[in-house]
Formats: C-alpha cells, sequence, structure tokens
C-alpha cells in the first residue's frame, strides 16, 4: 500500500467510506439472496449490490485514482453506466423465464404457502390480463 | 495515516465481498429451482467484479478495471442466455 501513503487524509477517508458503504451493501444483497423465501422475493435482493452497491466502489475508485495520479480518471463511470443499464434487463428476462416455467408447470408461484404465494398469483394474473 | 486508513478498509470490503461471494454460492448449490441457480450466479459475477475492483485499489493499478468491465459483460451475456434457455429451452433460435 506504499502507493496510498502521499495520499491526503481527506480524500484516503472518503474513499474508505465509499468502499465500506459499497461492500457492506454488496454483502446485505447477497444476505438476502441466502435467507429470503422464495424465488420473487429473492430477485430484490441482489439488485442492491449490483445497483448502489456497485456505484459506490465504482466512485470510490474514480476518487482514488484521480487523487493518485493527479488528473481526472473516469473510465469507472464505462461500468457504472454498463451495469445501470443490463441489471434490469437481465432480471426482468429472468422472472419472465420463472413466470413461465412456474405456468408450465401448473403451480403458481414455488410451495412456499405464504405472502410470497400470493405475490406470485398477483403477478400471474396481472400478465395473463 | 492514510495508507493505514484506506489499507485498513480495503481489508474489510474484501471480507464483506468474498462473505457475499459464499452466500451467493450456497444459493447456487442448494437453490431449489434453476432460475434461483441462475440469479445467485449473477450476483456472484458481480461480486466477484467488485472485488476485483477493491483489488485493484489495493495495488494502485488500473490495470483492474479491465478485468472488472470484462467480467461485468461476460456476466451479462451469460446470465441473458440462461434465461433465454429457461424460457425457451434453447438458446438460440
Amino acid at each position: 500500500m506504499n502507493h496510498a501513503a502521499e495520499l491526503p487524509v481527506f480524500t484516503a477517508l472518503v474513499t474508505a467510506a465509499l468502499i465500506l458503504l459499497g461492500a457492506t451493501l454488496a454483502l446485505t444483497g447477497s444476505i438476502g439472496l441466502l435467507r429470503l423465501r422464495n424465488f420473487y422475493d429473492r430477485v430484490h435482493a441482489p439488485t442492491m449490490g449490483s445497483t448502489l452497491g456497485a456505484g459506490l466502489i465504482l466512485i470510490a475508485s474514480m476518487v482514488l485514482f484521480s487523487a493518485l495520479e493527479l488528473r481526472p480518471v473516469l473510465h469507472e463511470i464505462l461500468i457504472a453506466v454498463f451495469m445501470t443499464v443490463t441489471t434490469p434487463v437481465t432480471y426482468m428476462l429472468l422472472v419472465r423465464a420463472a413466470l413461465h416455467r412456474d405456468r408450465g408447470e401448473g403451480h403458481r408461484g414455488e410451495k412456499d404457502r405464504d405472502r410470497g404465494h400470493a405475490a406470485a398469483e398477483k403477478e400471474k394474473d396481472r400478465n395473463s390480463s | 495515516m492514510s495508507a493505514t486508513l484506506l489499507s485498513a478498509s480495503i481489508s474489510i470490503a474484501q471480507v464483506f465481498l468474498a462473505l457475499a461471494i459464499i452466500c451467493a454460492t450456497a444459493r447456487l448449490l442448494y437453490g431449489p429451482r434453476a432460475q434461483d441457480r441462475v440469479l445467485a450466479l449473477d450476483t456472484l459475477y458481480v461480486n466477484a467484479m467488485l472485488l476485483m475492483l477493491v483489488f485493484g485499489m489495493r495495488e494502485g493499478v488500473t490495470l483492474y478495471f479491465e478485468m472488472a468491465l470484462v467480467i461485468g459483460m461476460l456476466g451479462f451475456v451469460a446470465t441473458v442466455a440462461l434465461a433465454k434457455f429457461l424460457m425457451r429451452g434453447e438458446v438460440i433460435e
């Protein structure tokens, strides 16, 4: 870490806070993916990590490299724009495929009988109308 | 001072992202249906991409940025292809 020795303390503070916040968001999203009860609940959780978590870590990277190279380093915007555009597309395709499969197999939602069932049913009704 | 601060926070962030990857891997292994596994794979890709970026910040090398970009693009293509496979039963019609 000797490249960061001559970094201003304020820049290091901002970078450290952004990195920690982004990593915490990514971890929270993945824990949600592990803990939530059915697929339609689980789709919501990782979006936290893949939008805001990724955004914060990318901003931290921009701040750090701009301070290190003493010029604006903004190429991380590429990843940010790409993630913002692709995440909704991916999850929408995935949920459509899941709905298609659930309908094809004749059972609505998964076997969990609590609120996920009602949500899946509502989604199905809205989709078929 | 600033090197110590940055080093500590980057280490903690690496541990967090590694735990996130472990959570996604657990869902990938236990996920009851195929769509759960695809979702877990997508989360795994995103977390690995963030871990690459954090590695790059630790080393102070911008080369890791390109790796993160490639991981992000391949993850998108893989997830879309798998979702299409789940939908239709074939990828290219």
